[in-house]
């Protein structure tokens, strides 16, 4: 469903990423390790679609559709989620509006009616308890006074109520402790399914432990260096990233 | 030839002159006598330009290319604008200048008086320093209202003021006074609106406000001018000890419009917020220039200005907070905000303080700047379509201004008010 071919992109004239190769298909969960500064998150931003980098070579191909000549939302609309390392605050803009504004926009983009309010606000709560966000956080301006743990559930709940077909999450355990942790991860467990994949991006194997993945790849200078399968991310808790850097260096 | 001091007279000038030359001077109420004052003094200094400071960013010299005549009264409108929410709402209606009684609402409840200005009013003038737009707004005065609540009269309705044009290529003078008495709780919304969505005419309306000890009040002001018109507004606001006053500028029509606000502290421990949006686009120019003097000790004030301008537009701000010698324990912070959507979008911020007093907390900012990309980034990438993310950063840019009002009617009133002016209105929570 999701066909990276040897991906180039920059930024302010740095090169970040550097021809990366990636197949997923569905049902499947990829995990993508890798030091920091290897390009884990850029290659998040440049899959939603973020307008800050260049890309120079090769082409993103998502369910047949080439993606780079669509806009983020156009990305959303077909199925792509990118759940925020850190979620942005935005002061002004009311939880349950967005959230609202967000689904039906999706909805209206694949030629679907609005969701009625009242069936709109059954869903919210229901997929809110879930995750244990509480009532008082959704009356809240989005992610505004939110703690890290609440963020990162804030955006589990935007994944589980737009039913995208893609979830890449980046670094979503970053910041979380172990009980925030097993929330999170319940919430993404619930989401696996046969006809929806998921990139898990993080540098720490724990995460691993709860989204146990099918494929595990290691970034490096914006390249995979390595894949296989989940005990590939073993080795690398195991032995840290050295060798793949003394690699690339070499 | 008359050897002449200054330089010639613009067009708009010279149709100034012949137009009070034929002015029937007894109308209105007003003495002769005062307008012929008010008119030398406007003929000496001419339209405020950009040498003078108060004008420099707004030159209404070479903004007011003409002068139209004075309005005929008399005309009434084929519609009456319906009230901006479902609230109970007093309706008074000042057409072309002239109050008419006979289109608002039928009666007053005790405690709450309409009639129009007498002389001894105008003559007693509450405005703290001469100005050219005052001057001109004295001399052509066609009418207006007092409105007088008295002391301890809790208002459920709102005391709603429409001002109406409907004669294109006019100019209308009103002048009107608003006296709340202590204790007296008040909203007050002003509208000022054309009949026709695209006619040029010019508004030159003035208001003095006096608000009573302890007294409680709310005024909102909605500029609605149409397209191509020109409005000035002059409003002086004295506050009594202990009061509370929150006055509220929402600036959208006119092609160029300036609120010019003169605010006095008379008592001691009163509170003030002076709040406004404007939201600017093809060639506007709007200007909000505001003057409060903390003349007395222990008072608060709150100036907070957010203005979203977008094509060739250009938006004013000038706001100057005076703390006297004695005013001790003042604390006053002003914030001016601008969101630029455009290259060619344009905005003057001039916050200014001046302190005599050594015992003050006060403040002011000001900041400019575009939508964030990283915001817009995030309401993107789920699935909201980049126009409508625009809308949602600007209503939430917005939101800070409306809330603080911190009165529900108020706050329900400005939102839709605003939604409806970005053309968001499905963003109601």
């Amino acid at each position: 469903m999701l066909e990276i071919k040897n991906l180039h992109a920059h930024v302010e004239g740095n090169d970040i990423l550097r021809g990366i190769d990636l197949t997923v298909k569905p049902g499947e969960i990829h995990a993508i390790m890798g030091p920091n500064g290897s390009g884990k998150s850029t290659l998040s931003y440049v899959l939603a679609g973020k307008e800050d980098y260049e890309i120079t070579e090769g082409s993103i191909t998502y369910n047949g559709k080439d993606m780079l000549d669509l806009g983020a939302d156009e990305r959303a609309a077909a199925g792509m989620f990118l759940a925020f390392q850190y979620p942005i605050e935005i002061p002004g803009v009311a939880t349950m509006t967005f959230l609202k504004t967000a689904l039906n926009a999706q909805r209206r983009a694949r030629g679907q009616e609005d969701l009625p309010t009242p069936e709109f606000m059954k869903l919210v709560k229901e997929k809110a308890k879930d995750l244990n966000v509480s009532p008082e956080m959704l009356r809240r301006p989005l992610n505004v006074g939110f703690s890290g743990g609440e963020k990162k559930r804030a955006e589990i709940l935007q994944m589980a109520l737009l039913e995208p077909s893609l979830c890449i999450l980046d670094e979503t355990d970053s910041g979380l402790d172990i009980d925030a942790l097993r929330i999170v991860s319940e919430g993404v467990n619930k989401l696996r399914d046969p006809n929806r994949a998921m990139i898990v991006i993080t540098h720490y194997q724990r995460l691993l432990n709860h989204i146990v993945p099918d494929h595990v790849h290691v970034l490096s200078r914006g390249k995979i260096v390595k894949s296989g399968g989940k005990e590939l991310a073993l080795e690398l808790e195991e032995n840290g990233y050295a060798d793949f850097i003394d690699e690339e260096a070499a | 030839m008359n050897a002449e001091a200054r330089v010639k007279e613009t067009q708009a000038e010279a149709s100034l002159i012949e137009q009070f030359s034929k002015l029937a001077k007894d109308q209105g109420g007003l003495a002769a006598e005062t307008r012929e004052k008010a008119f030398a003094d406007f003929r000496s200094a001419g339209l405020p330009h950009r040498r003078v400071e108060e004008w420099h960013y707004t030159d209404l010299r070479a903004k007011m290319r003409e002068a139209y005549a004075p309005a005929e009264g008399g005309r009434t409108p084929e519609v009456l604008p319906a009230p901006v929410d479902d609230g109970p709402v007093l309706r008074l209606f000042i057409v072309d200048g002239q109050y008419r009684a006979d289109l608002g609402s039928s009666a007053m409840p005790e405690g709450v008086t309409v009639s129009s200005p007498r002389e001894v009013e105008v003559k007693d003038s509450l405005f703290p320093s001469k100005d050219a737009v005052i001057d001109l707004n004295t001399a052509f005065c066609q009418g207006g209202v007092v409105v007088t609540v008295a002391p301890g009269t809790e208002l459920t309705e709102a005391i709603e003021i429409v001002h109406l044009v409907t004669q294109p290529e006019t100019a209308s003078y009103s002048r009107n006074r608003i006296e709340i008495g202590a204790q007296a709780s008040v909203l007050v919304i002003e509208r000022f609106e054309g009949a026709a969505s695209d006619a040029a005419y010019q508004t030159n309306a003035a208001s003095e406000i006096s608000v009573g000890d302890k007294a409680r009040v709310n005024i909102i002001k909605l500029q609605d001018e149409a397209k191509a018109a020109q409005h000035l507004d002059s409003v002086s606001i004295k506050v009594g000890a202990e009061a509370d006053v929150h006055h509220f500028t929402l600036n959208a029509g006119g092609d160029l419009s300036r609120t010019q606000m003169f605010v006095e502290f008379l008592g001691e421990e009163a509170k003030l917020g002076c709040r406004g949006i404007s939201i600017l686009g093809s060639k506007q120019h709007s200007d909000v220039t505001l003057f409060v003097d903390h003349a007395v000790p222990n008072c608060e004030s709150r100036e907070l200005y957010k203005s979203v301008i977008d094509e060739k537009a250009r938006c004013v701000f000038q706001g100057k907070i005076v703390v006297r010698p004695d005013a001790q324990k003042t604390d006053g912070q002003m914030m001016v905000q601008s969101l630029l959507l455009s290259e060619e979008a344009e905005v003057n911020a001039k916050p200014e303080l001046e302190i005599f007093a050594d015992d003050v907390q006060c403040a002011h900012g000001s900041t400019t700047g575009d939508i964030d990309e990283d915001l817009l980034f995030y309401l993107r990438a789920r699935g909201i379509p980049e126009a409508d993310a625009r809308k949602m950063l600007i209503l939430a840019f917005l939101a800070e201004a409306v809330e603080e009002t911190e009165n529900d009617r108020v706050i329900a009133l400005l939102e839709s008010k605003v939604r409806a002016l970005l053309g968001a209105e499905e963003y109601a929570e």
